[in-house]
C-alpha cells in the first residue's frame, strides 16, 4: 500500500469507479480524505440523530393524547434506530462505535445545531416534523445516491422512515390550527419559531461552504446548500397555504422569472454562534447524552455479564 | 464496545426470499444480538426471519484480487445460453 506505484493505481481505479457512478464498498481501496470526510459527516449525521431524540422526547409525557403520545414514542425510537443505522455504516469505515461515542460526548465531534434549540410547546412537535424533519428528507434523498455503498443503504431506510415523520408533524399543526385561537396562535408561534433555524440546517451559503467542492467531486453530495435550501422553500410555501398558517420571512414571494420562491437571508451570525456551542440548549443536551451513557452503564455490564455467565454455563455442561 | 462484539443481521422479508444483509450492530451475545436486531431492523415487519453473525466470523474475497480472483468465468461465455445461435423455427429451446 506504501508503493507509490500501487497507490497511483488505485487512485485511478477509485476515480474510474467515482466517474462511473458505481459504489464505493467498505474493504475498496479509498483515498484517506474520502475516508475521513465520510467519517467525520456520517457520525455528525448518526449524533444528530441521537441528540436529536431529546427536543421531541421533553413531550413524551406531556402528549395531549394517548395516540399522540404512541405515534411520538415511535417517532422517537426512529430516531434512535436512524443513529444506529448511520454509526454501522461509519464503523465499515474502520472507526469504532465507542470512539465516536466518546467523541460525540468531548463535543469533538458535532450534532445538527438545530436540536440546540428548545421544544416550548407541544406544536414544536408539530413544527419539527413537518419543517426539521422536510428539511432533513430535503437534505437526506439526494445521500440514497451518495458514492459510499452503507451510506446510501441507510439513507434509503432512513428517507423512508422520515415520510412518516414528516406527515405527524404536519398533522398536529394541521390540527392544532383548526382548534381553537389559542391552539391555532400556539401553532402559528411555533412555525414562527422553526422556520428560520430550519433553513440553516442547510448550512453556510455556498460562498462560505468549506466542504462542499470536494464533496461533490466525490459524488457524496449531489446538490449545493443553496440549491437543497431552494428546493425546501418550494415545497413548504404551498404547505404552509395548505395548513392556514403564515411563514415568517417577508422577502417571500414567488419569482415567475426564476420559477422559484424569493425568500430572506438567515441570521447566519446566530447559525454561528450556536454552532460554537453558544445556543440556548447547547450545554444541556450534550450534559443530557453524557448522564444516559452514564446511567446506561450498568445495563451494559448486566449483558456482559449475562453472557459470559451463559457461556461459562455452556462450557460445564459440554 | 469491545466485549460487545459487533453482529452483521440478515433478514428474510417474507417465506420464499432469502435472507439478505442489512446492517449490524453491537451484543453481547447472541440472543441479545436477536432481540437487538428485531428492534433495530424490522419495526415495520420487513422480516419473518433474521439471522445474525458474529463480523468477526466473516470470512470475504479481498477487492483488489477482484480481477483474477473472479477472472476464471470471464472467457466461458459458452456457459451462458445465449452464446449458442438458434437455426430460424426453431422453439422452446
Amino acid at each position: 500500500m506504501t508503493d507509490p506505484g500501487t497507490d497511483e493505481a488505485h487512485q485511478r481505479r477509485f476515480d474510474a469507479m467515482i466517474t462511473a457512478e458505481e459504489r464505493i464498498e467498505p474493504r475498496d481501496w479509498m483515498p484517506d480524505a474520502y475516508r475521513r470526510t465520510l467519517i467525520r459527516q456520517i457520525a455528525q449525521h448518526a449524533h444528530s440523530e441521537i441528540i436529536g431524540m431529546q427536543p421531541e422526547g421533553n413531550w413524551i409525557t406531556r402528549a395531549p393524547s394517548l395516540r399522540r403520545k404512541a405515534v411520538l414514542i415511535a417517532k422517537v425510537q426512529d430516531e434512535a434506530g436512524h443513529g444506529l443505522y448511520l454509526y454501522s455504516a461509519a464503523e465499515t469505515l474502520g472507526v469504532g462505535r465507542d470512539e465516536l461515542l466518546d467523541l460525540l460526548h468531548q463535543g469533538r465531534q458535532r450534532y445538527s445545531s438545530i436540536f440546540n434549540y428548545p421544544t416550548v410547546t407541544w406544536a414544536d412537535v408539530g413544527a419539527i416534523g413537518w419543517l426539521v424533519d422536510g428539511a432533513a428528507i430535503t437534505n437526506q434523498v439526494p445521500l440514497c445516491r451518495c458514492s459510499y455503498g452503507p451510506y446510501a443503504r441507510a439513507m434509503v431506510r432512513i428517507c423512508k422512515e422520515e415520510s412518516f415523520h414528516q406527515r405527524q408533524g404536519f398533522d398536529i399543526l394541521y390540527t392544532l390550527a383548526r382548534g381553537t385561537d389559542a391552539q391555532r396562535r400556539m401553532a402559528q408561534e411555533s412555525v414562527d419559531r422553526w422556520y428560520w433555524p430550519s433553513l440553516m440546517m442547510f448550512g453556510p451559503p455556498d460562498s462560505e461552504s468549506t466542504h462542499s467542492e470536494q464533496s461533490m467531486a466525490w459524488n457524496i453530495k449531489r446538490f449545493s446548500n443553496d440549491e437543497l435550501r431552494q428546493r425546501f422553500v418550494d415545497m413548504i410555501v404551498p404547505q404552509a397555504e395548505a395548513l392556514g398558517l403564515t411563514l415568517p420571512d417577508p422577502a417571500l414571494k414567488w419569482s415567475a422569472e426564476r420559477g422559484h420562491y424569493d425568500f430572506g437571508t438567515p441570521d447566519w451570525d446566530e447559525f454561528m454562534q450556536v454552532l460554537k456551542g453558544n445556543g440556548p440548549c447547547n450545554r444541556q443536551r450534550l450534559e443530557h447524552r453524557r448522564t444516559a451513557h452514564e446511567e446506561g452503564a450498568w445495563v451494559r455490564e448486566a449483558a456482559r455479564a449475562h453472557a459470559a455467565k451463559s457461556r461459562a454455563r455452556q462450557r460445564a455442561a459440554a | 464496545m469491545a466485549d460487545q462484539p459487533l453482529w452483521e443481521v440478515f433478514v428474510r422479508a417474507r417465506r420464499g426470499l432469502s435472507h439478505v444483509h442489512v446492517g449490524s450492530l453491537h451484543a453481547a451475545d447472541a440472543e441479545h444480538a436477536l432481540r437487538n436486531a428485531r428492534d433495530l431492523y424490522t419495526r415495520r415487519q420487513e422480516g419473518v426471519s433474521v439471522w445474525v453473525v458474529p463480523a468477526a466470523s466473516i470470512s470475504a474475497s479481498a477487492p483488489e484480487d477482484k480481477d483474477a480472483f473472479f477472472d476464471p468465468a470471464e472467457d466461458k461465455v459458452y456457459r451462458h445460453p445465449t452464446f449458442y445461435p438458434v437455426p430460424e423455427g426453431v422453439e422452446h429451446l
